[in-house]
């Protein structure tokens, strides 16, 4: 970095400027921690725990026969606790018949479609967030664990392309905030190191589960940047690149968050 | 830019066009004169200091200010600056502290950003205008120790 003022190089010293590192293994720390007591003891509790009420719709609407061959998941996939451990730790993955990172609801959608051959749910809808929960919630506990698969190399490098790109009419990047400054408090908000981990999340301020996406829209919005369309391969490889910077941490599904 | 940036260093009165970028002189790390050419309204320059939606210095910023739990902590406390900076050093922050640190976190408030993808109510617009920006300055400089 070039001072162009000696006089200046107090601001250096207290605030680097550049582009700390990756967080170190020992630093990192979910969503959950930089949270009050009140949001974790209302997380923790399934009885309290907002997010709830969409893990039990996902499970009807898992078994809720649909199409013109009357299919549910369960026909296919049988008891959800058995086999759908594990995915949520295990996506963004890659998806063969497309050839691209697939995310957890996107491949919940292509079931949806293709083998169900039922009407689509839309992202954001209360149905694909709701089956995108209950599937979340299997993993609950599991280390997130980003799949060995080089064909995801492409979709991470340019999440973190895109993660540490300045953006918006604020020229900020993700990275500003949540690389350089998670240790601190935007406004009255921790800001954390933006991990994956709980999403789906029951969000207090939105009254209702919402998606990892549209977490990222907010913060797009925040900065005055045009935030990408739902479902757009940026979100994607931006998630395939946050979940790899989560790699170890615990599925959380259903987050809460303030 | 830069003939306007000429042009204000040869006197010419800078235009306060709403929502552009406008002229204004750099000397060292200050800009010495008024960007309105008038001294600013320091009351409204609170107001404007803690509107979280318009200046957003509030989100960064702590400072001596209503509603400290509502401050961020990701730049200086500007409690002081009065003291620690001259007027004309406070003006070069608020318009542009990219000028002095390219690698700020701190927008620059009178510049706009050829940033791709930036949303369309703000392209080609700046995050403040100069009379709000002096207003700013004009209260910064009441902070004193
Ligand atoms: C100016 C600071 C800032 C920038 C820039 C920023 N964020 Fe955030 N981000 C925050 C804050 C603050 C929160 C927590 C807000 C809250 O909970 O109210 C957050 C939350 C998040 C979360 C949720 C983490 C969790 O545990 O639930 C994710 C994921 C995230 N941001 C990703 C991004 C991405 C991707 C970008 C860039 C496109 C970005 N952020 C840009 C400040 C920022
Ligand atoms: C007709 C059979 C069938 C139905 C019905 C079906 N799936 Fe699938 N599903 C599959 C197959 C086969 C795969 C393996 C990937 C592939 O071939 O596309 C899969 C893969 C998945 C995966 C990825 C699993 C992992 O471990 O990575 C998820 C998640 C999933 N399905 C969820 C659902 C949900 C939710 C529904 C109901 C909305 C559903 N599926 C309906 C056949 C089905
Ligand atoms: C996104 C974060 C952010 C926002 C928003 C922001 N600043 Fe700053 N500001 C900083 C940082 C970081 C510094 C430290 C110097 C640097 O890195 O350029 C700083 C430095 C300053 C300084 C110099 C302080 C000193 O003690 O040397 C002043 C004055 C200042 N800002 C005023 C403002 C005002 C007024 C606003 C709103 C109109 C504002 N800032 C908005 C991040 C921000």
């Amino acid at each position: 970095m070039v001072w162009r003022k000696p006089g200046l190089a107090v601001f250096a010293i207290i605030f680097g400027g550049g582009a700390m590192a990756e967080i170190a293994g020992e630093e990192k720390k979910s969503g959950s921690g930089f949270m009050s007591r009140e949001t974790q003891a209302m997380q923790a509790d399934d009885t309290s725990n907002p997010g709830m009420f969409s893990v039990l719709d996902g499970e009807r609407l898992w078994r809720e026969p649909v199409g013109p061959a009357m299919k549910s998941c369960a026909s296919c996939h049988g008891d959800a606790e058995v086999s759908m451990r594990g995915a949520a730790a295990r996506h963004p993955a890659f998806d063969e018949t497309s050839g691209k990172a697939i995310d957890l609801a996107g491949r919940i959608k292509l079931c949806r479609r293709d083998k169900q051959t039922a009407e689509p749910f839309p992202r954001g809808s209360e149905e694909l967030l709701a089956l995108t929960t209950y599937v979340g919630t299997q993993s609950r506990g599991m280390p997130v664990a980003p799949p060995v698969d080089e064909r995801l190399t492409p979709s991470r490098e340019n999440g973190k392309r895109l993660f540490e790109a300045r953006i918006g009419q604020l020229d900020l990047s993700c990275a500003s905030c949540h690389d350089d400054n998670w240790d601190k408090r935007l406004g009255g908000s921790p800001i954390t190191q933006a991990h994956p981990t709980g999403y789906p999340i029951y969000r207090l301020e939105w009254q209702s589960v919402g998606s990892l996406q549209r977490r990222m829209r907010n913060c797009m919005v925040g900065v005055r940047a045009e935030p990408y369309e739902f479902g757009s391969q940026e979100f994607i490889d931006l998630e395939a690149y946050l979940n790899t910077r989560a790699s170890g941490l615990a599925v959380e599904t259903p987050g809460v968050r303030p | 830019m830069k003939t306007l940036v000429l042009a204000a260093m040869l006197g010419v009165t800078p235009a306060a066009a709403q929502n552009g970028p406008v002229p204004y002189a750099v000397s060292g790390d200050t800009i010495p004169v008024s960007l309105t050419g008038r001294p600013g309204d320091p009351a409204n320059g609170l107001r404007l200091i803690m509107d979280r939606h318009r200046s957003l210095c509030v989100l960064c910023h702590m400072g001596p200010f209503p509603e400290p739990h509502l401050q961020g902590n990701l730049a200086p406390d500007l409690t002081g600056v009065g003291s620690r900076l001259s007027e004309a050093q406070i003006r070069l922050r608020v318009v542009d502290a990219k000028a002095l640190n390219p690698a700020s976190l701190m927008p620059s408030y009178l510049k706009t950003t050829d940033n791709p993808g930036t949303a369309p109510a703000w392209r080609g617009k700046t995050i403040l205008d100069p009379a709000e920006i002096e207003d700013i300055v004009a209260y910064l400089v009441t902070l004193k120790d």
